[in-house]
């Protein structure tokens, strides 16, 4: 794909690249814009530019160290990929979790959600120039991350699950906290519905951009919020609950608007959601034991983990050969499903509305990278590269054009030793 | 109603708060109990099990047997990622977290922290805990 802005002959339309630095987000991804003056007449992604190669990585480490690196293949819905991964060990294993760990994930869960969803719209009023919807909402936010910081240690890695139910429990007076700032959160997020529903630059902004309709949003596999704003009624909390959810008593969200003020009215539904589930979980919690011993072995077999993360669902599959290093890990994060609805949406939209459209899914570009295999052209022939010879490769491009890194490369890797 | 500039309202309650930042490095922020902070390992409890080096996901614990029933832990702040998986692990309650956090530093070697337990009087200092690699030796029962 060409990464520069070239006339097409026939048409007369321009193609124009966008990213992969910045290309809205703070995270590298491609996209080529067919425009046509102002319009995008036709788009395409192309994904690889922040591929880490975790799940390869977990292959190579035992399954406890996989707890952390599963953790890392995001940093918002860290809970959610540990979860599914960790629930697809369990099933394997066939290991019974108890009931205070499956109503501690759920809390942990769904404050996520909060975290998740709060930033989100954040993220949306930067895009469409709202600045001060960003900045209160972000103030707000750091209530929910105050509380994930006091329940499991950390602010953004919370490492509460584990294998046979998670590591901390709650005490009474944690749950005193979590209800208090529930209580705040609520409040702030029904402001926050007001303000969607009358601000009128909210609804002019963000009606009728990047449409998703239903039946599209089904053919191309949407999930989450983005397919959810289209109508479509699936959540896996309610479709195939886990953990305590079956317990639970919450609406799954949906809106018929089918655009980007339709997923904000969404996701603004699932925080309220979210304030109802945290109360029952906390009011309705069992006593007793909150984890249970887990093998460092896994036996031989094979599970797929689901979960319902704040962008959708997320899948994984783990197959183990009965040492404590599973054989196959395999990841679909939620922005892999519903990254073709995004050249979708922005067909026969502005180009002014990239930013927005794109950044509506809540796309996280380095949980959906995959391994690019490199193909030359002229020859058809395939290649891989390692570290080392990728490294090398880029050395001898820069050499090419009067860049010499070899020097610095040299120093580096010494002092990484 | 709809109108634009609905949010004005909470702009100008907002002016006469105080910042919702805090004023960091001079106002410290408490940390959370139970937040993982830098690693602290009491020498005397350790049996050198070799269970934290072996489920560290990121290789920064090390243990060396320096004598018998003697064990001195090295680890590399610039590698850990501070999970606490090794404090889960240690069945001897050797290793615990502190909610230290501001532990960053230009000076790459200052990084590796060895905590060394004291050699027994009749035997020479142990070789493999040298001022060379940086370290600072720190002995926790003194702090
Ligand atoms: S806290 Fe985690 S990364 Fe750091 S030494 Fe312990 S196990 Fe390793
Ligand atoms: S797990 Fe505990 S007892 Fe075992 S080597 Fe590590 S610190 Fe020592």
């Amino acid at each position: 794909m060409p990464n520069k802005i070239r006339k097409l002959p026939d048409s007369g339309d321009v193609q124009v690249p966008i990213g992969p630095q910045h290309p809205s987000l703070k995270e590298p991804e491609s996209f080529l814009l067919t425009l046509r003056g102002e319009k995008i007449t036709a788009a395409s992604v192309r994904l690889g530019y922040n591929h880490r190669g975790i799940e390869k990585a977990c292959e190579e480490r035992t399954y406890i160290q996989d707890l952390y690196l599963i953790e890392r293949v995001c940093g918002i819905c860290s809970h959610a990929h540990l979860t599914c991964f960790v629930q697809a060990v369990e099933e394997i294993a066939a290991i019974e979790v108890p009931k205070r760990a499956q109503y501690i994930r759920v809390v942990v869960g769904e404050l996520e959600r909060i975290h998740s969803h709060l930033l989100w719209l954040g993220v949306a009023g930067h895009e469409i120039g709202f600045d001060t919807l960003l900045m209160y909402s972000w103030r707000d936010r750091e209530i929910v991350m105050d509380i994930l910081a006091d329940l499991a240690g950390n602010r953004v890695h919370y490492g509460v699950t584990t294998y046979g139910g998670v590591k901390r429990d709650i005490t009474p007076e944690q749950i005193k906290d979590v209800l208090k700032a529930v209580d705040t959160l609520e409040e702030r997020t029904k402001y926050y519905i007001e303000l969607a529903k009358n601000e009128e630059t909210i609804i002019k902004r963000l009606s009728g951009v990047g449409m998703l309709k239903h039946d599209d949003a089904l053919r191309l596999g949407a999930v989450g919020p983005t397919a959810r704003a289209g109508g479509v009624d699936r959540d896996t909390r309610r479709d195939d609950p886990y953990a305590a959810y079956p317990e639970m008593k919450f609406k799954v969200v949906i809106d018929d608007h089918a655009d980007v003020y339709g997923r904000t009215l969404v996701r603004m539904g699932e925080l309220m959601e979210a304030y109802s589930i945290i109360r029952q979980a906390l009011t309705n919690m069992p006593e007793g034991v909150f984890r249970v011993r887990a093998p460092r072995r896994i036996p031989a077999g094979e599970a797929t983990g689901r979960y319902e993360a704040p962008r959708g669902e997320d899948v994984h599959y783990v197959k183990s050969n009965g040492s404590d290093k599973p054989e196959r890990v395999k990841i679909r994060a939620p922005t892999l499903a519903n990254i073709q609805a995004v050249t979708h949406m922005l067909e026969d939209r502005y180009l002014a509305d990239m930013p927005i459209v794109v950044a509506a899914i809540d796309p996280c570009f380095s949980c959906t990278d995959r391994l690019i295999g490199i193909k030359d052209l002229r020859t058809d022939k395939k290649q891989t590269l390692d570290w080392d010879n990728l490294r090398l490769s880029g050395i001898k491009w820069y050499q090419k054009r009067g860049v010499d890194f070899s020097r610095l490369n040299e120093k580096l890797k010494r002092s990484f030793k | 109603m709809k109108t634009p500039g609905k949010i004005l309202m909470q702009v100008l309650e907002s002016v006469g708060k105080k910042p919702a930042t805090l004023n960091y490095p001079q106002e410290k922020p408490p940390m959370a109990k139970g937040f993982r902070g830098k690693l602290k390992f009491k020498p005397e409890a350790c049996v050198g099990c070799m269970l934290c080096t072996k489920d560290c996901p990121s290789g920064a614990i090390q243990i060396k047997k320096l004598g018998e029933k003697q064990f001195q832990c090295e680890i590399d702040l610039s590698k850990c990622i501070y999970c606490a998986q090794c404090v889960e692990s240690c069945a001897r309650k050797a290793l615990e977290y502190t909610d230290e956090f501001e532990l960053a530093n230009i000076d790459r070697g200052k990084l590796k922290i060895v905590y060394s337990a004291q050699p027994p009087a009749n035997t020479q200092p142990p070789t493999n805990v040298q001022p060379s690699t940086n370290a600072q030796p720190q002995d926790p029962t003194q702090k």
